[in-house]
């Protein structure tokens, strides 16, 4: 699947905005991200939000991705 | 997931009603206990030595003679606080921020402590530390900072987001990009264009309670904390972890809270009076003055915003950009890139990018406030909205309307949108009796809009159910805005009781599971899922009982209008158990009852306000007056409207002084003068009109109430709804927030020019 990455995550995949990825979880997806790009471990360790076609999940790693869902890879969201 | 999380439409009976709140006695006659109001057999006073400098070397501390000093029982400097934190870059932000490691990044920042028997011998300990400084070039204002030849703050930073990496230090911690489309094509198609800058000024969360703790801490590593926080959960594994204990082994228990609006999701002085109470190996009480809370606590950033917007002569946005750089204090945030994530967040555009720099300064570390970032990046964008509309000849909310997002969007910071009400929202501002009241002399309207994330997270639940009936329901998410109200509705419409019935708790560190911080708006939204699974737990116990009682299968028995009932024509014979009846016989068929249940609460669900406002700004003195403002907001569900109605007044009164009088203020330098409620103010209740409010109600499809998180949205639109309705009184587009009367004055005067 594509994977969209936002803002500063594209640094981790050498300033790509879009990478493939594979996974039916979103656990599996970043482990599948992390094997190709390592140094996107860092920002797993602080933290990421993912959105499922546009629901977005900060901690469900068992979430389901459907076949050709619209997958982005936030950075993740702090509140007040 | 032991249950569905999806909306399902249900009745209420209970959710939705306007009781009275459960603290609401304790509160107003005294009773209630506050993070200063606890007190421990032996206990010590804690006291802060603060920098008085904005940047500056610390060659040598002296605490011989305050050790000396008879009734001081401990002393710390940063010495006393060793590297534990791993390497990881953020946790030693917050132990430097704690306690400064041979240099004082901001006026106040803390650089000893100590510990004695009473306030005045600490504070004669605190003068007779000697702290021997060489003071250094410092940096306050984030566009100076920005500038070639800027004091650098920290030499090890280099700006992460740009590719190549940079090799050399720089006080831009981050640049963070969003977007798509080609904002350049999309310009060129335009047929009107506007461009402008903007700039707000740093404030405070401005909580009336300062920040007040209890720590007691023994040389086994066990320690208990008693502490006026949004997120006792997280300070108990922050503290932990900075002084290498044991999370199990550190229990701690959130008092009442008076206030905290992202400001007491963060450490200050814990880790100090925990540190202390170890050396001192007495319980240590450590309360924050005033001027500590506005020097050395985390206020948000001041900004400077550049917002280019485009469209065409039918009122369609071609295309959008903005440039926000906002300071993060003397340690790297991650605010501008909010900022850019929300900015355009209201709107349908093909074309947009905007792009974040967050940025070093000699002043405290900013921290989140409610909707962080997002009012002032809608101050500028939803300036430039109005003076578009204004170009086009077009009404300012006909203009945003017929731009505005929808499900389907896909949003400028990334993903597509599900169900949002920004449309509905701005139709129900078009249409309320506010915009057809006639202005006056002197007056003018503005309209905004506003957009906040919400998120859930871990959250954790337990549900008691006592012989006679009553129910305790012990919930860890600190309630800052009537969330136990709501819960016990919650729980008393799952169970079919009365809410009366149901008594909420916030429970210590000790007696659930982790919950997140109460941040986020998520306290309703994610305690209210755990509630609603725990009593569904707690029900499928009832109905067990019931079934043995009966002798029947628990297949057979239902649970309706708080109890249960044996289907089926076979069973037309058995009475319905009331849950009273099944409690009270409880110990005598299995045990105590209860429910319980942990979930991570995703799903959270978007949020979007639009605000109208008239004001009325004196063109002698440039004081402004809001006459009338109302707040329109999505909330999902409206659990207890009483609170849901109070978070949009609270945010929107927030946002009037922010937009009119809150400023940090600087002296060359580098230190805060206005540390203090007198100098820095807030609104108070002469200063505002009743808040009016409307809630709409568009089910969010991942809560099985439809609930979506209200507490922050509701700050985001008031700072470019007041602009834009000076900017409509005075003539003059208002640049620079707050819109204090001496910058409204010079903008009439600059304008005569």
């Amino acid at each position: 699947m594509e994977v969209q990455l936002a803002g500063i995550l594209s640094q981790a995949a050498g300033g790509a905005r879009c990478v493939e990825c594979t996974g039916a979880t979103i656990g599996e997806l970043l482990q599948s991200l992390v094997l190709r790009y390592p140094e996107m471990q860092m920002h797993l360790d602080e933290g990421v939000a993912v959105a499922v076609n546009g629901e977005i999940y900060r901690d469900r790693r068992d979430q389901p991705i459907p076949n050709n869902a619209d997958v982005f890879l936030l950075p993740r969201i702090q509140g007040g | 997931m032991p249950y569905e999380t999806d909306y399902t439409n249900q009745g209420f009976t209970k959710v939705g009603t306007r009781v009275n709140r459960p603290d609401g006695v304790d509160k107003v006659t005294g009773r209630a206990k506050y993070g200063a109001d606890a007190n421990a057999a032996g206990q010590l006073v804690g006291r802060v030595l603060r920098s008085p400098h904005a940047h500056a070397l610390i060659t040598k501390i002296d605490t011989s003679k305050a050790e000396k000093l008879p009734g001081v029982k401990a002393v710390l400097t940063g010495k006393d606080f060793p590297d534990l934190t791993g390497g990881n870059r953020g946790l030693m932000d917050i132990l430097e921020n704690c306690m400064a490691r041979g240099r004082a990044l901001y006026d106040g920042h803390a650089v000893a402590a100590v510990a004695a028997i009473d306030a005045d011998t600490a504070n004669k300990a605190l003068k007779l530390i000697k702290v021997t400084y060489k003071q250094l070039a410092h940096v306050t204002d984030v566009d100076e900072a920005i500038k070639p030849g800027a004091p650098i703050i920290h030499d090890w930073v280099r700006t992460a987001g740009v590719t190549p990496a940079p090799t050399t230090a720089s006080n831009v911690a981050q640049r963070s990009e969003f977007g798509h489309g080609d904002v350049d094509a999309g310009l060129a198609q335009a047929d009107v264009i506007i461009e402008k800058s903007f700039k707000t000024e740093q404030t405070h969360q401005g909580y009336i309670e300062p920040h007040a703790c209890l720590a007691t801490l023994g040389p086994d590593g066990s320690g208990e904390l008693w502490v006026t926080t949004q997120g006792h959960f997280t300070f108990r594994n922050v503290c932990a972890s900075l002084l290498g204990l044991e999370v199990a082994k550190l229990k701690v228990t959130s008092s009442e809270i008076g206030g905290g609006f992202g400001g007491k999701t963060h450490v200050w002085t814990e880790p100090v009076a925990l540190q202390l109470s170890r050396k001192a190996n007495r319980p240590v009480k450590l309360v924050m003055s005033r001027d500590e809370v506005f020097r050395a606590t985390g206020p948000t950033s001041s900004t400077s915003v550049d917002v280019k917007i485009g469209a065409k002569r039918n009122g369609k946005i071609t295309a959008a950009t903005a440039e926000l750089r906002y300071q993060s204090g003397a340690f790297p945030g991650m605010w501008a890139m909010f900022g850019a994530m929300t900015s355009f967040a209201c709107y349908d555009l093909k074309n947009v990018k905007s792009v974040g720099f967050d940025v070093l300064v000699n002043r405290p570390k900013v921290a989140a406030y409610r909707a962080p970032s997002a009012p002032m990046a809608a101050f500028a964008v939803e300036s430039v909205v109005d003076m578009l509309a204004a170009e086009l000849g077009m009404d300012a909310v006909d203009f945003r309307i017929k731009n505005a997002a929808k499900k389907g969007t896909k949003a400028s910071y990334g993903p597509v949108y599900g169900p949002i009400g920004i449309g509905p929202t701005l139709d129900a501002v078009k249409n309320h009796p506010h915009m057809k009241r006639k202005l006056g002399k002197n007056q003018g309207r503005g309209v905004a809009c506003g957009f906040w994330f919400n998120f859930g997270g871990q959250t954790c639940t337990d549900l008691n159910i006592g012989v006679d009936g009553s129910v305790n329901l012990t919930v860890g998410t600190v309630d800052v805005g009537g969330s136990r109200a709501s819960l016990a509705l919650i729980a008393a419409e799952e169970l079919g009781i009365d809410y009366e019935q149901v008594r909420v708790t916030i429970g210590d560190t000790n007696s659930l599971g982790h919950n997140d911080t109460t941040e986020g708006s998520r306290g309703t939204f994610s305690s209210g899922m755990a509630t609603i699974f725990a009593a569904r737990n707690a029900v499928d116990v009832l109905k067990q009982r019931a079934a043995a009682t009966w002798d029947i299968p628990v297949e057979q028995v239902i649970w309706e209008a708080g109890e249960a009932r044996a289907k089926g024509r076979q069973n037309n014979n058995l009475p319905p158990l009331s849950l009273k009846e099944i409690a009270a016989k409880s110990p005598r068929t299995g045990g105590p009852i209860a429910g319980h249940n942990e979930v991570v609460a995703d799903g959270a669900g978007v949020s979007f306000a639009s605000h109208m406002c008239d004001v009325e700004v004196d063109p002698e003195t440039g004081a402004t007056k809001i006459l009338r403002y109302t707040v329109v907001q999505d909330a999902g569900k409206a659990i207890h409207p009483d609170y849901v109605e109070g978070q949009f007044q609270g945010g929107a009164a927030q946002g009037i002084g922010w937009a009119l009088n809150e400023e940090y203020i600087y002296g060359d330098d580098g230190r805060l003068q206005n540390a203090g409620f007198l100098d820095y103010r807030i609104p108070v209740c002469s200063d505002l009109p009743f808040i009016d409010t409307q809630i709409l109600e568009i089910p969010n499809p991942n809560h099985p109430y439809g609930v979506r998180g209200v507490g922050e949205t509701s700050i985001v639109p008031p700072l470019a709804a007041i602009g834009n309705a000076v900017s409509n009184a005075v003539g003059v587009r208002m640049t620079h927030v707050p819109m204090s009367p001496p910058r409204i004055l010079n903008a009439i005067e600059t304008a005569k020019e």
